[in-house]
């Protein structure tokens, strides 16, 4: 085993996801299976390669201008509370 | 004759000769849904009063003879992972399960212009992440052909519905071969164009810098069509291209005798099914036979792929769904503080597999392992694009089997992440290099089950592909059969 449970635990922590002690244990088994089955890029020496980072040729900005109305009423309709015309959300200050 | 059996091409020249109205093309989709669906499951919604209603308008609209789009009057379904004004989007999550999106994906709008008519939305793996509709938080898809086996994923719900003539075509999006390998356990044609070649606005994310929209469609003919009602750049999503889009039906019948197609010789692996290492071998003298001049090429990184796809798209998902946090819409767990309903909601509302990605995602790009993981993938990936730039500097497309298996049995593989990941090894290489790719009926195994031809295209170079694959399917009859799940 490479991977250990407490990591698994630390990952889900800064993931912000809750794992019931079964989950973490099986995830903590098949999370190192496919690291076991990532770890074949090592047999590659990439140390001259330069990082992919994409595959836009050009990019066409836009005027930085509102186009689209905020439907507020819309928007809000999805909230899972709300107070008027605001989002109400968990107290973070104590 | 059933009208929801017809193509896109053939339903639009009856429309626009009066024999059909779009209402009775409509009527007859929302029969066939009424009277089979409930064995495949392809739909999580449907949008019959609205979908009518869109059929009356494009009635008219032909009546008055103002404008010859070919999607006029066209049922059309959507994969649920495309943002509908109005229309309920879940990307199958309990995450998303009641939301109402206040606006429509650019593709949407587009279609909407074209008057095309909504059918509803497909069923999917919880946000696109799957390959067999299995993580769906809702139900599975069943395969129209066999109904004990998956659809493919994660468009599976949007390929059985066109293999089952539930719409005469559908949208997917294709991250990493979710739309092309559904299209091929299901028997039908799948388009994913080069990245960039359609707007993303509207779509819910996944793996940013692989995905793409693509059509769905009974023949490559309706392919085109589709792929040049969606082109096209969109203010609103700045990774898509400001090239011109071509007449994508122009040349689909111009002989491809002299054209260059390449094989490449590390696809053939051990664990391919026999059967259908032959009906790829059968198209490719197919594809000779009519002057095609075909050659083995090598893409040596193909081995390393799958690995490269799982980092990256694992950490694009992990950066994306952060966004999930029950604050403005979507579900909110309770809890006592903050951090604790974070943790509630995100644990109760994402499946199994959604959660395994996230972790694997932030793992790979956590302190102490990006460079390990994330780094090093980002550098093959640039090794993988090499690959295809060179043999696609020598070859006008390339040709390879789209799965290594045909549709497996539903459960087969989903105790066993690491294998459902390794049946899109044909189909992640085009993602991670941007091109073109699409699949389309070559053959049936013992069991009945259709399987697919990839053929890879350049770079923007959508026509010479569809031509290639036009003008293997008019030789062939595969995509002529379809499923009776009357049957069954």
């Amino acid at each position: 085993m490479k991977l250990t449970a407490e990591e698994v635990r630390r990952v889900a922590v800064l993931a912000r996801l809750r794992l019931t002690q079964e989950e973490e244990a099986q995830l903590t088994e098949q999370l190192d299976r496919i690291l076991a089955y990532m770890d074949k890029l090592g047999e590659l020496d990439t140390s001259n390669i330069p990082p992919f980072t994409h595959d836009i040729e050009s990019v066409e900005l836009r005027e930085d201008k509102i186009t689209n109305r905020p439907n507020t009423e819309a928007l809000l309709a999805n909230a899972p509370d709300r107070d008027g015309d605001f989002f109400k959300v968990p107290k973070i200050i104590e | 004759m059933n009208l929801a059996t017809l193509t896109v091409h053939d339903a639009g020249d009856k429309l626009r000769r009066r024999e059909i109205t779009s209402l009775e093309l409509t009527d007859a989709v929302f029969q066939r849904i009424a009277a089979t669906d409930e064995r495949t499951h392809a739909f999580l919604t449907l949008d019959r009063e609205a979908a009518l209603d869109q059929a009356r308008r494009a009635d008219a609209r032909l009546r008055a003879q103002d404008d010859d789009s070919p999607l006029l009057g066209i049922p059309i379904a959507l994969k649920d992972n495309f943002l509908t004004q109005g229309l309920r989007t879940t990307a199958a999550s309990r995450m998303l399960g009641d939301f109402i999106p206040p606006y429509d994906a650019t593709t949407v709008q587009k279609l909407r212009a074209a008057g095309a008519v909504i059918v509803g939305k497909t069923n999917l793996d919880e946000f696109a992440m799957g390959s067999s509709v299995e993580h769906s938080a809702f139900f599975p898809t069943r395969n129209p052909w066999n109904l004990d086996r998956i659809p493919g994923g994660s468009s599976g719900g949007s390929a059985a519905a066109v293999a089952a003539d539930l719409c005469l075509a559908a949208l997917g999006t294709d991250p990493g071969g979710a739309i092309r390998q559904p299209a091929a356990c299901c028997g039908i044609v799948g388009f994913k164009p080069t990245y960039g070649r359609v707007s993303r606005y509207g779509i819910i994310a996944f793996a940013s810098s692989m995905d793409q929209v693509g059509p769905m469609t009974k023949d490559v003919r309706d392919a085109a069509l589709l792929l040049q009602a969606l082109a096209g750049h969109d203010p609103a999503d700045s990774t898509s291209s400001i090239r011109p889009v071509p007449d994508y039906s122009a040349k689909l019948d111009s002989a491809i005798e002299g054209l260059r197609v390449g094989v490449p010789k590390e696809y053939w692996v051990s664990g391919m099914q026999p059967e259908v290492e032959k009906a790829v071998h059968n198209a490719i003298r197919e594809l000779q036979r009519q002057g095609a001049i075909v050659e083995e090429i090598s893409l040596p990184h193909t081995e390393y792929a799958v690995a490269v796809y799982y980092i990256i798209a694992t950490a694009e998902a992990s950066s994306n769904l952060a966004r999930y946090d029950g604050m403005r819409y979507g579900y909110r767990a309770d809890a006592k503080d903050l951090t604790e309903t974070y943790m509630i909601t995100r644990d109760e509302a994402f499946g199994a597999e959604v959660k395994r990605r996230i972790l694997l995602g932030t793992y790979s790009l956590s302190a102490g392992y990006y460079d390990a993981y994330y780094l090093k993938a980002q550098q093959v990936r640039a090794l993988v694009k090499q690959d295809f730039d060179q043999a696609l500097k020598r070859c006008d497309v390339l040709v390879t089997p789209t799965a290594p298996t045909t549709a497996f049995r539903i459960g087969e593989k989903t105790l066993d992440p690491l294998a459902m990941y390794l049946s899109d090894i044909y189909t992640i290489s085009a993602n991670l290099a941007g091109l073109p790719a699409l699949s389309l009926p070559c053959g049936f195994d013992s069991d009945a089950m259709p399987i697919g031809l990839q053929i890879i295209g350049k770079h923007f170079d959508e026509a010479t592909l569809l031509r290639v694959a036009h003008h293997y399917e008019q030789a062939t009859e595969w995509h002529k059969k379809t499923p009776s799940i009357e049957d069954r």
